[in-house]
């Protein structure tokens, strides 16, 4: 365990901590990015710069904006009155030592652990962005072209019900004026 | 002797390195300093130049003189005003730092130290001479457009926490700008991406460091190279929210967009970022498309590289300063249709036409076909966007 690896850590814990017990929702998101900066950081340690850099991409350049914005244009970003602790937290305590027990097991029966006391597979001198990207674009082709599909779809989606909407406002607005 | 001179940083890096009064424990610490401290140095001195340069090239522009009075503090030398930058920021430092009462205080304050990192992060992939990149990154270009896009939370942060409807319009444009213009960026870069085979910037550089007689290998002399300098450089203008797209920023509808309730030097911090950014950015276009640090002619080689390196990034923001003093504002609408309708399509067209450039046998055919595989689309695109209007010189009523 590394100096930089213990920074890193406390940065991903406490901002994921802030972002559940944070009463301010826009708090709450900044946090969270917090600690996917604090993960990406942790990949980038690993040498996994393949998934550290997409993390900051994906996550800290888009999905926290989508959360920013999403939280602005629905709710406001006024404080809520109700107590930070939900009502339900006993489930929510279930499903979070059921992801935990889950995640445990996988990571406990893999095989990289049970090699633990043998010598280590050096697994992240061999996976280079470059592998990546032609493992993408032979091996794994068909499932980048359907996730590429569905995306298309999903975009195409959204501009038909931005339109949609835009049709169906457009009478009503010329007679307003 | 040129060796000596082109590898001088090295040099010098390593012989305070040797000296003996280093702990052993510390020298790594030492080595990550001595490259970081003197670029940080180096960009925040540029920055100072670059805007007192700014001042008097936009005041020649405009037919006025610009700043020509501040030289050297406590003496007569005059220095034709490059003493400006200084005297700014002692202002800067020294004014008063408002929070506007409603602000949320500890989100007002981070922002623009949230802005400022990872900009200066981007430049740790930077080529800037031979040997001379601070991290050689296999993923470099990668990281570069990481960086850049943490600053767009930054953005946010800046623009909400003021609880002021300008800075949060002002926000929400940057933001809807950056996201736009980031698309034909990084798809203008994935041209020479595929054409050299990596993500690493030192090996991006390396593969134009050929000479066919006199003349470079760089990547702006063939057709698809230039296309996409050319859509690299607009859209990194849109990226650094300069003219003409400092919508953001927006004075007369505005006033001064996400920093409007920004004070002292969190200002200038905001500035300085803005002007970092521009800098970095541009850094990447010469490592892309210009050849890094290789010289424009062989015969030229003798100078050291790392001379080519700034001398091509003041070149590009002489550029960025020409384009400011003379092209006007966009609408937002404007700013829209001509990221998506026009640089999309380009920069898509541009990949096409880099995969044929690599496919066919080099000779005047390749040359033929890429280049109307690229000026057939933008003459079609362009004319298509105008709408069938016809633009002649614009008469004024009031204003002859």
């Amino acid at each position: 365990m590394t100096f930089t690896f213990v920074i890193l850590g406390v940065v991903t814990l406490a901002g994921a901590m802030a972002a559940m017990s944070l009463r301010n929702l826009v708090h709450c998101a900044l946090c969270l990015v917090a600690a996917f900066g604090g993960l990406a950081g942790l990949f980038l340690q690993l040498d996994a710069q393949f998934v550290g850099l997409a993390q900051i991409l994906v996550y800290i350049g888009a999905v926290a904006i989508l959360i920013v914005f999403a939280i602005l244009l629905t709710r406001g970003s006024e404080s809520p009155q109700q107590p930070i602790v939900a009502g339900r937290w006993l489930m929510g305590v279930a499903v979070a030592a059921l992801t935990f027990g889950s995640l445990m097991v996988s990571i406990v029966t893999s095989t990289l652990i049970s090699s633990a006391n043998g010598p280590k597979p050096n697994v992240a001198a061999d996976i280079s962005v470059k592998k990546i990207g032609a493992k993408l674009m032979t091996e794994y082709v068909l499932p980048l072209e359907v996730v590429a599909l569905l995306l298309t779809a999903a975009l195409i989606g959204a501009v038909i019900i931005a339109m949609e909407e835009q049709a169906r406002l457009a009478p009503e607005g010329s007679q307003s004026h | 002797m040129t060796d000596v001179l082109d590898q001088i940083f090295i040099l010098l890096k390593h012989w305070v390195l040797g000296w003996p009064c280093w702990p052993d424990s510390l020298r790594p610490i030492l080595s990550v300093l001595l490259s970081i401290v003197p670029l940080m140095l180096v960009f925040a001195l540029l920055f100072g130049i670059a805007t007192v340069v700014e001042r008097k090239a936009i005041g020649r522009i405009q037919n006025r003189y610009g700043p020509n009075r501040v030289g050297l503090p406590f003496t007569d030398i005059r220095l034709a005003g490059f003493g400006q930058f200084i005297a700014d920021g002692i202002k800067a430092l020294t004014k008063e730092d408002i929070v506007p009462r409603a602000a949320d205080k500890v989100v007002h304050f981070l922002a623009p130290v949230a802005l400022i990192v990872p900009v200066f992060l981007a430049y740790s992939v930077l080529p800037y001479g031979r040997n001379m990149t601070p991290i050689d990154m296999d993923a470099g270009v990668l990281f570069f457009f990481a960086a850049g896009a943490a600053t767009e939370l930054s953005v946010f942060m800046a623009g909400w926490a003021s609880r002021n409807k300008y800075s949060l319009l002002g926000a929400m444009r940057a933001i809807a700008q950056m996201i736009s213009y980031e698309v034909p960026l990084i798809i203008s870069t994935i041209t020479v991406v595929m054409m050299v085979g990596s993500l690493s910037t030192v090996k991006i550089v390396e593969a134009q460091a050929d000479y066919s007689g006199q003349l470079p290998h760089w990547h702006v002399f063939t057709p698809w190279g230039l296309a996409g300098f050319i859509l690299f450089m607009i859209a990194a203008m849109a990226e650094s929210n300069r003219s003409p797209f400092d919508l953001p920023e927006g004075e007369s509808e505005i006033v001064a967009g996400y920093f409007i309730e920004y004070s002292g030097f969190k200002f200038a911090l905001f500035f300085l970022a803005e002007y970092l950014g521009m800098f970095a950015v541009s850094g990447l276009a010469v490592t892309l498309f210009l050849g890094g640090w290789t010289a424009p002619l062989a015969f030229l080689s003798w100078l050291p590289s790392w001379l080519w390196f700034f001398a091509k990034l003041l070149a590009l923001i002489s550029l960025f300063i020409w384009v400011r003093g003379t092209v006007p504002r966009l609408r937002m609408d404007q700013l829209m249709n001509f990221a998506w309708k026009f640089m999309l399509p380009m920069a898509l067209i541009n990949i096409a036409a880099a995969g044929l450039w690599f496919f066919l046998p080099a000779g005047f055919d390749r040359w033929a076909v890429c280049s109307a595989m690229l000026i057939v689309p933008y003459v079609l695109l362009g004319r298509g966007l105008m709408g069938g209007k016809l633009f002649t010189k614009r008469t004024y009523r009031y204003a002859e």
